[in-house]
């Protein structure tokens, strides 16, 4: 089976959720008639190309932790040097510039509500802006999946 | 069968997993023996996890940057605390948003209280979708934003499980 072939066939069928068993490249390969190793292979293929973040779970926040969607509003200048800041935190886990008078988003994880809130005290004084701090109230949808569809 | 795990090899187990699942043939093999553990009981505690919901999902767990989606759009509406769930809930089953969530408000920043993730491979494919979706739903004349992400300058997993010190793991 060629590569480009399996990598959308894995992605389709076990993006969303994969077998929980001590072999579960083995298994995913025989969902898909192919051999173990060709799984590998296209795993590794994907990682290289960067299209794989990882595998295995994504945490539910509200189970796993505290999260916060934060904001901040960066001159232009300085945005780039306060982005590679923020971006050290072990806590933040995407960090975007968006265009914006709030220029730069990120989410922050932590085990508790006041470990981000010590973290987004830190950035307020490490960078002299106020963060704004958005954490979820409602989930009306959290899927991350990506239906790739045609080739449109 | 009950896992068996410490709560110090269980928080271990967390922060690993957070890492992503090694690409060997027995990943969770290869984890037990970095947490001092055996196969069954990761698997275990991995199906208790599983059950209590501490995971949306187990799976491959994709960058849409590169593959290809790379117009990301977040749109912001400003709903009427009265209609927040009902158009939530609409906006959350529509084809293309990928999250929907209701967010506090932050007056006088910020007024928007409903966020709206909408990936696509064209910025002007996303804002022509976005557009049709408010007019099928009637929400056009809410006062809304469309915010287009422009760098990545980080995406990597998220991290909850605190470091062993406990301390915030920045300096």
């Amino acid at each position: 089976m060629n590569l480009d072939l399996l990598s959308r066939q894995l992605i389709d069928r076990f993006q969303h959720g994969m077998p929980l068993c001590a072999e579960p490249y083995k298994e995913m390969a025989r969902i898909l008639g192919c051999r173990e190793a060709q799984v590998m292979a296209c795993l590794e293929e994907m990682d290289q190309a960067g299209t794989l973040s990882r595998i295995g779970p994504v945490f539910e926040h509200s189970r796993a932790g505290a999260s916060t969607l934060a904001a901040l509003a960066v001159p232009a200048e300085r945005l780039q040097q306060v982005a590679e800041h923020v971006s050290q935190y072990p806590e933040v886990n995407h960090n975007y510039a968006r265009e914006h008078f709030y220029n730069l988003w990120f989410v922050l994880t932590g085990p508790d509500r006041q470990h981000i809130e010590r973290v987004l005290e830190q950035l307020e004084k490490d960078t002299g802006l106020m963060p704004l701090d958005l954490p979820m109230l409602t989930a009306y949808r959290i899927d991350l999946g990506f239906a790739l569809g045609g080739s449109s | 069968m009950k896992p068996g795990l410490s709560p110090r090899q269980a928080l271990a187990l967390r922060r690993h997993l957070e890492a992503g699942l090694p690409r060997v043939s027995r990943p969770y093999q290869a984890l037990a023996e970095r947490i001092d553990a055996d196969e069954n009981q990761v698997l275990a505690q991995m199906r208790l996890w599983h059950e209590q919901g501490l995971f949306r999902r187990v799976g491959l767990v994709l960058n849409h940057r590169a593959l290809g989606f790379t117009a990301n759009a977040m749109l912001v509406l400003d709903v009427p605390d009265a209609l927040i769930d009902e158009v939530g809930q609409r906006l959350g089953r529509a084809h293309g948003i990928n999250l929907c969530y209701q967010r506090p408000r932050r007056l006088p920043q910020w007024r928007y209280n409903l966020f709206c993730m909408v990936h696509g491979r064209q910025r002007a494919q996303v804002e022509a979708q976005i557009q049709a979706l408010l007019e099928e739903h009637l929400l056009s004349d809410l006062p809304h934003q469309l915010l287009f992400s422009t760098h990545a300058f980080k995406q990597c997993g998220a991290r909850f499980a605190p470091s062993p010190t406990g301390a915030p793991t920045h300096g």
